[in-house]
């Protein structure tokens, strides 16, 4: 763990895997992408009403239980929560506001540049400003205060939904509802979705793999670690669209997309600012939910009820573009994101001589 | 040796690391750390070593403290 090397592999098995998952059915550049998986996942559970995307993706299925397996054996799992968890729901419903203003999480933004969408190109400018914008609130002493230990049996819950959900997807159960076309229509085989699942929420665990974190850090603190994980993505995605043809430059047409750059840049920029007040971006928030972060949980609940309502009040864009109310939304996401920031930044830091703290050396 | 502590358990990354960055800018001979997650423990030992520091890790249960101390 934390070398350089193994996040780079981690970040090209990712993409090369993100490609395959296109070949073998997947829509074009979502070979994963969270918010849009997670947000096919509540409507195949029949919590918002667009038709088109409805289905129990089982990468998620497979990245949770991927991440809860890897921290287990490594004794890394840990049941923990309490860090201002209503905050953290709004900020990941939030976050799923702007990602679906954009039409895909940090990761699909990757992988859409990745198969040659320049429309993605905006979204990593306004990704990197909002991630800058929530630096300021982090530099002034924003927090979301502390984190505490909980009964383990508290952390297992949710990779036990994920099971639930497995099974209820394999047995094939009529109380699913999985769109006839459209996006949620195209997926990969259940097996190698989850497969594909498992090993990346694995491999992420070990790494800490994440969007957010890439740009954060080398802003933050000169650090080439997470981002080497990011461009390794994009490099593996781009080889591999290459080499199965998927790869076709340009804005106009491109695969559940559009080509408006104001509304692309303000979409990633409120999902880059929501997230980095998170700690990490939606993939890593899979990963920390499957280790037993429960704040993490409540972030995905978040975003599951932010993608419900995006879909129910038509806030979500769609390949012909933005709609006025997703407008609205993203202008009202960057109001509560500031004050979120605002009011959760601690004024006074103490440091105290050690001797005050026990601990045993 | 006593030295300056930051308690920055139960807080999530980057958290732990921006005190120690803090912690550093005012005392640049060196803190120690206290922190309960691996990931943090990891951030805050390359934060350190990338910045020069010697870091030396002692860990007691959940609990991990970083000594970065100036070679």
């Amino acid at each position: 763990m934390g070398s350089k090397k193994s996040i780079i592999i981690n970040g090209l098995i990712v993409g090369l895997l993100s490609v395959l998952l296109v070949k073998y059915g997947n829509p074009v550049n979502m070979g994963i992408c969270i918010a849009c998986f997670i947000r096919d996942t509540v409507g195949g559970l029949g919590l918002h009403r667009a038709e088109v995307v409805k289905y129990v993706r089982p990468e998620i299925i497979g990245i949770v239980l991927g991440a809860f397996l890897m921290s287990y054996g490594k004794k890394e799992f840990q049941s923990r929560g309490g860090s201002s968890p209503l905050t953290r729901f709004v900020l990941g419903f939030i976050v799923m506001v702007g990602a679906l203003m954009f039409l895909g999480c940090p990761l699909r933004m990757v992988l859409r540049l990745a198969g040659g969408d320049l429309n993605a190109l905006f979204g990593i400018i306004g990704f990197a400003a909002g991630i800058g914008l929530g630096i300021i609130f982090l530099n002034k002493g924003f927090t979301l205060k502390r984190t505490y230990n909980l009964n383990k049996v508290e952390g297992f819950i949710f990779p036990v939904i994920n099971i639930v959900l497995l099974v209820l997807l394999i047995s094939g159960s009529a109380v699913l509802i999985f769109s006839q076309k459209g996006p949620g229509s195209q997926h990969a085989p259940i097996l190698l979705a989850l497969v594909v699942g498992l090993i990346v929420g694995a491999y992420a665990q070990r790494t800490r793999l994440c969007m957010v974190g890439g740009i954060r850090d080398l802003i933050l603190f000169k650090d080439w670690y997470l981002i080497s994980g990011f461009l390794a993505i994009f490099v593996a995605a781009l080889l591999g669209n290459i080499a199965f043809g998927f790869f076709k430059l340009g804005f106009v047409g491109q695969p559940v997309a559009h080509t408006d750059g104001l509304w692309n840049f303000l979409g990633m920029a409120l999902a880059g600012f929501g997230s980095v007040l998170l700690g990490g971006c939606p993939m890593r928030q899979i990963i920390l939910a499957g280790e037993g972060n429960i704040d993490s949980v409540i972030t995905i609940l978040g975003m599951a009820v932010g993608a419900a309502f995006a879909h129910n009040f038509k806030l979500a864009s769609s390949a012909q573009g933005p709609t006025v109310n997703g407008k609205i939304a993203v202008i009202i996401g960057f109001i509560v994101v500031a004050l979120i920031g605002y009011f959760n930044i601690e004024r006074s830091v103490d440091f105290k001589v050690k001797g005050d703290v026990n601990i045993e050396g | 040796m006593k030295a300056n502590l930051v308690d920055a358990r139960g807080r999530s990354c980057p958290e732990p690391v921006l005190l120690t960055k803090k912690a550093l800018t005012l005392y640049k001979d060196g803190v120690d750390v206290l922190v309960d997650n691996i990931t943090a423990r990891e951030n805050i030992k390359r934060f350190a070593t990338n910045l020069g520091y010697k870091v030396n890790v002692k860990e007691n249960g959940q609990d991990i403290l970083i000594e970065i101390r100036k070679e």
